[in-house]
C-alpha cells in the first residue's frame, strides 16, 4: 500500500498539482481535463479503481518511461505550442532508442524488409540480387507468402535455423539446435515469458529470482507482476561494475530465509553498468548456479556492443559448453536476444529470439502453449531478426555497403562511449566507471545533503529529484539511478550515449553545468571525492571559467582577464 | 515429439540431476493454460505436413488448415495501398520511385513525420504514435456516427490479444471469495480462458442460445452471475460480437440489454469487436457497443466502463501477421488509465510496423485520392467472396444429416453442431479424449482437414461442435466442406 501510494504521488496516478510545489503544467491540466470530462460529485463509484485493482500491477514500476519520461512529453508539447524554455529541444536520452536519435537503418535490412512487405518490388531493378534472394526466402517460408500470415507460435521455421546458425558461428562452432530456439517480440516478451513459467509456490516457497543492482527494470517490473520475490545482488561498482560470487552467495544466503531462489538473471553487457563479463566471470557464475541448482537467465542483447579494446563478449551457451558434460548437460539457461540494439537499432519492429538449453521437454510444450496464446511474435519483425543473424557475406553485392555502415555504427559507439567517461571523470563528485558496453553511462554523482533535504521534502528520491530539475532546466532527459536500483546512500542517472557525437558533447556539457551551479555541490563534492586529483583549489577555478565564460563551448572567452585555454585548469572547457 | 523421446531417454541413461523447471515445479496457473486453436490438433497438423514433404503416403496431398482466421495463409492477397505505404516506410527511398501512387507517399510521409526519428525503427510512445491514436479516435467517430473518440482513450496494441490481456490483468485482484470473477460466452475464444488460468482470475461462463442463433440472453446472465457470486466476486463481462467461434451478430436491443445488465450488477465491460467489419446476413448490422452506450444517455453513457477492442488481422484486410490493433476505453479512472499505460510501458510499445498498418485500416484512401478505386475494388472483392463463402458453407453444412449450423452472420467461422454415435463417444472416453477432438483427429488423419473441436470453445455439456474458418477460396472450400459432411457420414457408419 506504502509503495502504491508512493508510486501515485510520483506521478503515476491521477494528477494533482505536481511534487514540485508549482502549478501544473498546461499540458497536464489538458490531459486532466479531458479525463474529468464529467461531473465527478453525481457519479456512483467505479468498478476499476486504484483499490480496486490488481495489486501486483499497482506495485509494478518501470523508470525508463516513467514519471520522467511522461514529464518529457509534456515539456515538448509545451514547446511545440511556442512556450518559452530555456532549451529549444528536449534531449531523450533516457532510453536506448537509436534510430530516435538519428542512427539511420541499415540500408540492406530495410531493403530485404520493403521486398517481403511489398513483393512487386521483386522485379524493381534498383534493389540487389542478394536482398531480393533473403526476401525471397523469408516469403517461401511464410504462410501464403505473405508477411500478414500468422507464424507458427515459436516463429517461422527457416528463421529460427538461420539464428541456430548464427549461434553456431558466433560460438566457435558450439551446436545450436533450431527446436531450442524461440522468435519473440523484443527480447522483454522472451524475458517475462521465461519469467512467468518459472514463478511458483506460496510463503517461503515463493520463487525468488536473483537480479543485479543496479537492473534493467523490467526486471523488477516483471517480478513484481508476478508476486515473485526480488532477490538482489549488488555489483561492485569500485571494480567495473564486477559480478562478485561472493556476492551472489550472500543474496541466495539470506533469501533462503523468506523465499526459494530458483532463477538467476545475468545482464552482459551490463545494462545500465556497460560493464563486460570476463570469461572466468562467467565460468564462476556457471559454476554457482550449478551448485545452488538456479535456472539462468542470460540478458545478452548488448553483445555486439562492446567498444573496450581489452573487453570481448562470451555468450554464456558457449562458455556452458565449454565447460564439459557436467555443466553442459545440467544446468539451463535462456540467453536472449533482440534487433533493438547492436549496430541496427531496430527497436520498433520489436523482434527477438531465446536460444534454452537443457529445458525439460515438457517444459517446452508448456512453453509452445504458452506462447501459441498471444498467436505469434510480428511477422515483420521475425524477418528483421533473420536479416541480423543472416547478413551478406564476403562476395555478395550488398556485403561491403553493409559493413561499412556496421562499422560505422559501433566505431561511432565506441568513440562516445570512451568521450563519455573521460567527461565524467573530468568532474570532481562524478565518478563513471569505463564504458565497456551497452549504450549507456551510468556515472555517480554527489549530491549535497541541501538537495536531498528539498528531495525528501518532495518525497522523491534524491536522484530523481536531480533528473527532474535537469530535464526542467536543460531538456535532457535521463533517468535516475534508482529506478534501476543503487547501494543506498549513493545516486547515479543512467544516460544513453547514442547522440550523434555533437550533440552528445553539448549534453554532457550542459549536464556537468547543472552539476556546477547546484548549490553546494562544490565544496562538498571535493571533500566527497578524496581520491580525486582535482584539488579544492583547481575546482573553483574551474567553476569560475563555468560563470565567467559565456558558453561552455567558447574556448576563446576570457576568463579572469585571460584566455580560458591559458588556464591550465581549463582542460575541462577546452575538451569542449 | 521425437526429440523428446530422445532427451527423456538420455535423462534415463545419463541419470542427469532433476531439473530445476519441471511440470511439477513450474507455475500451476500456466499449467492450467488451454488454447486449441493452437492445441495438438494443430501440432500434429504440422507433423502430418513435415511426413508428406518427406514423401510418406497419406490419403490426402495437403493439409488445410481451417483451424484458424488467416485470411492471407489461404491466398487472400494483400490490399496493395496498404502494402504500398507500409513498403515506403519501410525503405523511404522508395519515395522518390515514380511507381508509387501519390496518395501512398503522402501517407507515408506522414508516418514517417510521426515516428521518432522519422523511422519505424525507434520505439515509439508506449500507448502508440500519438497521430494514429488521434486517426483511431477518427474512425470510431465516422463509425459511430459522430459520437467524439478521445485520442487520449485509445492505445495501440499487439494486436487485440494484447490489450485485451492488459485490460484483464488489470482486473484481477482479491482472494478465495472475494477474487475477481470474468463472464465469458460459452462458446469462446479461448484467448479468455487461456488469459484468466494464467492470472488465477474465476471463469464465469454464460452459454449462447444455439437455439436461436447463438443470442445472448440477458436472463443467462443473470443465472450465471447469480451462481457466480457464492464463490467469486464477479467485476467484468467479455462479449464477442461478432462471435467468434459462433459467427452471430448482436442486434441493438441486445446491446442495449447487455449494457443495462452491466451497469445494474456493477461489470467493466469488454467488448471484443475485432470482426465489426465482417459482417454478411443481410438482416444484421454491426453496432458498436460505445454507440449504443453514448446513445443511451446518462446514467449508462456518462458512468459504465468499457474496453473495445480492435485489430488488423481480421475485417477485410487479414493483416494478422503484423500484430496491429488498439482498445478504446470509456469512463475509465484517470488514475486506472495512468496504470495501464505504466504496464503498457514495460514492454515498450507495440510493433510500429503494425500501428502503421493500422493507421491504414481506419483512414483508408477517401474517394478523390488515386487509390481510391483499386482500394475499394480490393475491399469490396473480399468482403463479397466471404459473404458467398458463410452462404456457401451454412447450406452445405445444413443439408448434411448429422450436422445441423447456425447462419454464419459475421465473423470467420461456422461452429457447426455433429453428431456423435454412442460407440464413438465410448471410444473416445476410453482414449482420455473429448469426442468431438477424436472426431477431429480422425478428421485430419484421414482428409488433412484441420479443425477445431468445439469442446476447446466450450459447449452445453453433451453437445458436440467444430469449429472451421469460411477462409479457402471458394472452390476449394466447396471440396472441403464435401469432403468434410462425406467423412461425417462415413464416421458415423462406421461407429454406429
Amino acid at each position: 500500500m506504502q509503495r502504491a501510494a508512493a508510486l501515485l504521488r510520483r506521478g503515476c496516478g491521477p494528477r494533482t498539482p505536481g511534487p514540485w510545489g508549482r502549478n501544473q503544467s498546461s499540458a497536464a491540466a489538458e490531459a486532466s481535463a479531458v479525463l474529468n470530462v464529467r461531473p465527478e460529485r453525481s457519479r456512483r463509484e467505479r468498478i476499476l479503481t486504484l483499490e480496486s485493482m490488481n495489486p501486483q500491477v499497482k506495485a509494478v514500476e518501470y523508470a525508463v518511461r516513467g514519471p520522467i519520461v511522461l514529464k518529457a512529453g509534456e515539456i515538448e508539447l509545451e514547446l511545440q505550442r511556442g512556450i518559452k524554455k530555456p532549451f529549444t529541444e528536449v534531449i531523450r536520452a533516457n532510453i536506448g532508442d537509436a534510430q530516435a536519435m538519428g542512427q539511420q537503418p541499415i540500408t540492406f535490412l530495410r531493403q530485404v524488409m520493403a521486398l517481403c512487405t511489398y513483393p512487386n518490388l521483386l522485379d524493381s531493378p534498383s534493389f540487389p540480387e542478394d536482398a531480393k534472394k533473403r526476401a525471397r526466402r523469408i516469403l517461401q517460408a511464410c504462410g501464403g507468402n505473405s508477411l500478414g500470415s500468422y507464424s507458427a507460435s515459436q516463429g517461422v521455421n527457416c528463421i529460427r535455423e538461420d539464428v541456430a546458425a548464427y549461434i553456431t558461428r558466433r560460438d566457435g562452432g558450439v551446436p545450436a539446435d533450431p527446436d531450442n530456439i524461440y522468435l519473440t517480440t523484443g527480447a522483454s516478451d522472451g524475458i517475462s515469458t521465461i519469467l512467468k513459467i518459472l514463478v511458483s509456490g506460496g510463503g517461503k516457497s515463493r520463487t525468488g529470482v536473483l537480479i543485479p543492482i543496479p537492473q534493467y527494470p523490467l526486471y523488477s517490473a516483471v517480478i513484481s507482476e508476478l508476486d515473485a520475490i526480488q532477490v538482489n545482488y549488488y555489483l561492485d561498482e569500485e571494480n567495473c561494475w564486477a559480478l562478485n560470487v561472493n556476492e551472489l552467495r550472500r543474496a541466495v544466503k539470506e533469501a533462503k530465509d523468506h523465499c526459494d531462489p530458483k532463477v538467476l538473471c545475468i545482464i552482459n553487457p551490463g545494462n545500465p553498468t556497460g560493464q563486460v563479463q570476463s570469461r572466468k566471470c562467467i565460468e564462476d557464475v556457471i559454476h554457482f548456479a550449478w551448485e545452488e541448482k538456479l535456472f539462468l537467465l542470460a540478458d545478452e542483447v548488448y553483445q555486439d556492443n562492446v567498444y573496450s579494446p581489452d573487453c570481448r563478449f562470451h555468450s554464456f551457451k558457449k562458455v556452458l559448453y565449454e565447460m564439459g558434460p557436467e555443466y553442459s548437460s545440467n544446468v539451463e539457461l535462456a540467453s536472449f536476444h533482440s534487433t533493438s540494439k547492436g549496430y541496427m537499432g531496430e527497436c520498433g519492429y520489436r523482434g527477438g529470439y531465446m536460444e534454452v538449453i537443457n529445458l525439460h521437454p515438457e517444459i517446452k510444450g508448456q512453453l509452445v502453449k504458452l506462447l501459441s496464446v498471444r498467436l505469434c511474435p510480428p511477422v515483420s519483425g521475425q524477418a528483421a531478426m533473420d536479416i541480423v543473424v543472416n547478413p551478406p557475406v564476403p562476395g555478395e553485392e550488398s556485403f561491403e555497403q553493409f559493413s561499412r555502415e556496421k562499422e560505422s555504427v559501433l566505431g561511432n559507439l565506441a568513440k562516445k562511449a570512451k568521450l563519455t567517461e573521460d567527461l565524467f571523470n573530468q568532474v570532481p563528485g562524478i565518478h563513471c566507471n569505463p564504458l565497456q558496453g551497452a549504450m549507456y553511462a551510468f556515472p555517480r554523482i554527489f549530491l549535497p545533503a541541501k538537495a536531498v533535504e528539498a528531495a525528501q521534502a518532495h518525497q522523491m528520491a534524491p536522484d530523481m529529484f536531480y533528473c527532474m530539475k535537469l530535464l526542467e532546466e536543460t531538456g535532457i532527459c535521463v533517468v535516475p539511478g534508482s529506478g534501476f536500483g543503487q547501494r543506498e546512500g549513493t545516486y547515479h542517472f543512467r544516460m544513453t550515449i547514442l547522440p550523434p557525437v555533437e550533440k552528445l558533447k553539448t549534453v554532457l556539457q550542459k549536464i556537468l553545468f547543472r552539476y556546477f551551479s547546484c548549490p553546494g555541490t562544490t565544496r562538498e563534492s571535493c571533500h566527497l571525492r578524496s581520491h580525486s586529483e582535482v584539488t579544492s583549489m583547481k575546482f573553483l577555478s574551474l567553476i569560475q571559467i563555468c560563470v565567467c565564460s559565456v558558453s561552455w563551448g567558447s574556448t576563446a572567452g576570457l576568463c579572469l582577464g585571460r584566455p580560458i585555454a591559458a588556464h591550465p585548469e581549463a582542460q575541462l572547457a577546452v575538451l569542449f | 515429439m521425437a526429440s523428446s523421446t530422445v532427451d527423456q531417454s538420455q535423462v534415463a541413461r545419463n541419470g542427469l540431476r532433476e531439473k530445476v523447471l519441471t511440470l511439477n515445479s513450474m507455475n500451476p496457473r500456466v499449467r492450467r493454460v488451454e488454447y486449441a486453436v493452437r492445441g495438438p490438433i494443430v501440432q500434429r497438423a504440422l507433423e502430418l505436413e513435415q511426413e508428406l514433404r518427406q514423401g510418406v503416403k497419406k490419403p490426402f496431398t495437403e493439409v488445410i488448415r481451417a483451424n484458424i482466421g488467416d485470411a492471407q495463409a489461404m491466398g487472400q492477397r494483400p490490399i496493395t495501398f496498404l502494402r504500398q505505404v507500409l513498403a515506403l516506410c519501410v525503405n523511404p527511398d522508395l519515395l522518390n520511385s515514380p511507381n508509387f501512387p501519390d496518395d501512398a507517399k503522402k501517407r507515408a510521409e506522414r508516418i514517417l513525420q510521426a515516428c521518432g526519428g522519422h523511422s519505424l525503427g525507434a520505439y515509439s510512445i508506449s500507448s502508440g504514435i500519438q497521430l494514429i491514436r488521434e486517426d483511431v479516435a477518427q474512425y470510431i467517430e465516422r463509425r459511430d456516427g459522430g459520437i467524439p473518440a478521445d485520442p487520449n482513450n485509445v492505445f495501440l496494441s499487439t494486436g487485440a490479444s494484447d490489450a485485451i490481456v492488459t485490460v484483464l490483468k488489470l482486473l484481477v485482484a482479491g482472494e478465495g471469495h472475494t477474487r475477481t470473477g470474468v463472464l465469458i460466452p460459452i462458446p469462446q475464444y479461448p484467448l479468455y480462458s487461456a488469459t484468466l488460468a494464467e492470472l488465477g482470475a474465476v471463469q464465469v461462463d454464460y452459454y449462447l442460445e444455439e437455439e436461436r442463433a447463438w443470442a445472448l440472453d440477458v436472463a443467462e446472465l443473470h443465472r450465471a452471475l447469480c451462481q457466480a457470486r457464492d464463490h467469486c466476486c464477479p467485476r467484468a463481462l467479455c462479449v464477442i460480437n461478432p462471435g467468434n467461434p459462433t459467427g452471430q451478430v448482436q442486434t441493438r436491443e441486445c446491446i442495449e440489454d447487455v449494457i443495462r445488465f452491466a451497469f445494474q450488477e456493477r461489470l467493466f465491460l469488454l467488448a471484443d469487436e475485432v470482426y465489426q467489419d465482417n459482417v454478411y446476413s443481410a438482416g444484421s448490422q454491426f453496432h458498436s457497443f460505445k454507440k449504443v452506450l453514448m446513445e443511451m444517455g446518462p446514467p449508462y453513457a456518462v458512468q459504465q466502463e468499457l474496453a473495445s477492442f480492435h485489430s488488423t488481422s481480421k475485417g477485410y484486410m487479414g493483416e494478422c501477421g503484423f500484430r496491429g490493433g488498439y482498445v478504446e476505453v470509456v469512463n475509465m479512472d484517470p488514475a486506472v488509465q495512468q496504470q495501464m499505460l505504466k504496464l503498457m510501458s514495460v514492454r515498450l510499445c507495440p510493433p510500429v510496423p503494425g500501428q502503421a498498418l493500422l493507421d491504414l485500416v481506419v483512414s483508408p484512401p477517401a474517394p478523390t485520392d488515386p487509390s481510391f478505386m483499386q482500394f475499394q475494388a480490393e475491399r469490396q472483392a473480399v468482403l463479397a467472396e466471404l459473404a458467398a463463402k458463410a452462404r456457401l458453407t451454412e447450406q452445405v453444412f445444413s443439408e448434411a444429416p448429422g450436422i445441423s449450423c447456425n447462419p454464419v452472420q459475421g465473423a470467420m467461422y461456422s461452429f457447426p453442431r455433429i453428431q456423435l454415435p454412442p460407440r464413438a463417444v465410448q471410444l473416445a472416453q476410453e482414449l482420455g479424449l473429448a469426442p468431438d477432438m477424436f472426431f477431429c483427429l480422425c478428421l485430419l488423419e484421414e482428409t488433412g482437414i484441420c479443425v477445431v473441436p468445439g469442446s476447446g470453445f466450450g459447449q452445453r455439456e453433451g453437445t458436440y461442435h467444430f469449429r472451421m474458418t469460411i477462409l479457402p477460396p471458394l472452390e476449394k472450400l466447396r471440396l472441403l466442406l464435401e469432403k468434410l459432411t462425406r467423412f461425417h457420414a462415413k464416421f458415423t457408419l462406421e461407429y454406429s
